[in-house]
């Protein structure tokens, strides 16, 4: 089933961690199975934020050997950073298999993300000036908890508690995806996409990278790969209706805009509430209800409708 | 009253079409065909309608307030508001008897399903399958309604005062869906017997593969679905919609001369043909 959500403060930085929280956790009952947080702070110049896993959370059962292979693996992603140039200026251990980094770097990302995850078990999450992408097994409250995201303030965020029924439960099948190799862009996706496999065929012949085999992925790389041919993002939703088959509803952050796009079925659910300081999009109004508790006007977007906001 | 166990050998049985005996335990009998206007549901309470109370719900669970509206009516409350609603999930479901209910607030899924005989009054909006399989009462929603919107309706009127999403009475079997503004898309698919009013415009694949009922569009109409086909407006259509939206304060300042009919082309299917199989126990 799933539950998606996204949150967007059209005047400046708002509490979008907490807020991001509460909306997921109220879409519990989607999906138990992982939650992910795609959420922006203030950009920086050539600064970047790289969150980075070198494990799965199961692999911690395997033995008391992973403990010293996550250590020679982190180490080697020290290594292979400096040797790129790439100025380590903040770690931060999130858990014991997923660090986030503070680098500064002006160099090409895509070299980078390929050299970094060559080291073995090592996968990005993401890139970004502004975006951190958080996914765990477990609820919102479990993830944002154990990533500490209560006290993150930023601009705009999207979510996604998942419901594994294609693919299996860890926190390479969880979302948001990162759009690699491109900074700052996330997706989160409710349904399913029923051409998959010739589309991820296309693709992979055209030389984009997949690391799941979770039909979401191929979303965060349709909208990669239309952005880098020069698209903006509205023109990315509105392709990805005309090609890509199946039932969804998905959404898509970049630096500064958030982009909603369902599919001609219209058979996943989206819930729209529009103000003037912010903008709220759940898979249920109870999502929205818990960061809006007073009364409010909300609609369905219908079949085929794109919508995108800007900061 | 009319004695309806003198019916129990209709013609279906002497077509045998009824051969399968059910037995087991959970076949239960709900009314006493002797008892004179026996038709009480089981769960349905006598109520009266000058007993007035509020209950607050914004820290109850979908479970509990059920529970709760189902205690009000057993001590005879007739007519109740609920505050807070909070836009909490399946809300009011399965109400089998009179009832004057008032919600000042939203609600998510699934509210307000399997009625039989409430008036209900909703003061905000209403989420996905709202009204599913609704038999009897008037439910109007002063904003909007998402997707499945009175699915399986069977029977009563369901006003949104605002727009639907998309499948509004899909399936439906019966009853009244007013709309007054628009729907979306395959609105009408599969319906089977009933009327839907839509003063706004209708999204792509109206009435698609519908057995009957009919459809009345005021705006634009995206495009029909298979087998559903322009019907002329008869006098009694303009009578029926003219009264019908009136009642619900509907009625376009401009009247209803500019409202389309569909109906069911009946290329497809006819929902009174007979299976072949029965046919050949006919033949």
């Amino acid at each position: 089933m799933c539950g998606i959500a996204g949150l967007i403060h059209r005047n400046g930085a708002g509490e979008i961690g907490q807020e991001m929280t509460d909306m997921l956790q109220a879409l519990r009952h989607r999906g138990p199975d992982s939650t992910g947080f795609a959420i922006y702070g203030v950009p920086a110049q050539d600064q970047y934020v790289l969150r980075f896993k070198v494990a799965e959370q199961e692999d911690l059962a395997s033995g008391f050997k992973i403990h010293e292979e996550i250590k020679a693996r982190q180490m080697s992603v020290d290594e292979r950073l400096k040797s790129l140039d790439a100025n380590i200026l903040e770690v931060e251990e999130a858990t014991e298999y997923a660090f986030r980094y503070l680098i500064a770097y002006n160099g090409d990302m895509k070299r980078l993300s390929d050299y970094v995850e060559d080291v073995e078990g090592a996968e990005i999450l993401s890139v970004g000036s502004a975006l951190e992408l958080i996914k765990d097994l477990g609820d919102a409250g479990v993830v944002s908890g154990q990533y500490k995201l209560g006290g993150f303030n930023g601009t705009h965020g999207i979510g996604h508690t998942r419901m594994a029924t294609e693919s299996d439960v860890d926190i390479r099948s969880a979302h948001p995806y990162w759009a690699y190799p491109y900074n700052d862009i996330a997706v989160v996706h409710n349904g399913q996409i029923t051409n998959y496999w010739n589309m991820r065929r296309q693709m992979e012949r055209a030389g984009q990278r997949f690391v799941s085999n979770c039909d979401s992925e191929l979303l965060a790389v349709y909208t990669a790969s239309n952005l880098e041919k020069g698209a903006s993002l509205e023109d990315s939703l509105k392709q990805s209706i005309e090609e890509i088959d199946g039932v969804f509803t998905y959404l898509v952050a970049t630096k500064d805009e958030l982009g909603m796009a369902k599919d001609s079925m219209a058979a996943k659910p989206m819930v729209l509430y529009e103000a003037d300081d912010i903008v709220a999009l759940a898979s249920e109004e109870v999502a929205i209800r818990s960061i809006v508790p007073h009364e409010i006007d909300t609609w369905d977007p219908y079949d085929e409708e794109v919508r995108v906001w800007r900061t | 009253m009319a004695d309806m166990s003198a019916n129990e050998t209709s013609s279906s049985h002497e077509m045998g079409m009824h051969t399968e005996q059910l037995s087991g335990r959970d076949q239960q009998v709900f009314f006493d065909l002797s008892e004179e206007g026996g038709f009480t549901y089981p769960d349905a309470y006598d109520i009266d309608f000058n007993k007035r109370t509020e209950i607050d719900v914004s820290e109850m669970e979908a479970k509990q307030i059920n529970l709760r509206l189902r205690e009000l009516m057993a001590q005879g409350h007739g007519t109740i508001v609920i505050k807070n609603p909070g836009a909490k999930h399946s809300i009011a479901v399965g109400i089998l008897n009179r009832l004057n209910l008032i919600i000042e607030g939203s609600l998510g899924y699934f509210g307000c399903g399997l009625i039989d005989g409430p008036n209900v009054r909703i003061l905000g909006r209403v989420g996905w399958s709202f009204a599913e399989n609704m038999m009897a009462g008037t439910i109007v929603i002063e904003k909007n309604a998402g997707s499945t919107f009175g699915a399986a309706l069977r029977g009563g009127d369901l006003v949104c005062r605002g727009s639907v999403g998309s499948r509004t009475g899909i399936d439906m079997k019966g009853g009244t869906i007013l709309v007054g503004g628009d729907t979306g898309a395959f609105s009408g698919f599969m319906m089977q017997r009933g009327r839907m009013v839509v003063c706004g415009n209708a999204g792509k694949n109206l009435g698609d593969s519908m057995y009957d009922g009919t459809i009345f569009v005021g705006g634009e109409i995206q495009d029909l679905g298979v087998d559903a086909v322009p019907g002329e407006v008869t006098d009694l259509d303009r009578a029926w919609l003219t009264r019908k939206l009136k009642m619900y304060d509907l009625l376009p300042a401009g009247g209803i001369d500019h409202f389309k009919k569909i109906v069911a082309g009946k290329q497809l299917w006819n929902y009174d043909n007979l299976e072949p199989t029965e046919k050949k126990l006919i033949l």
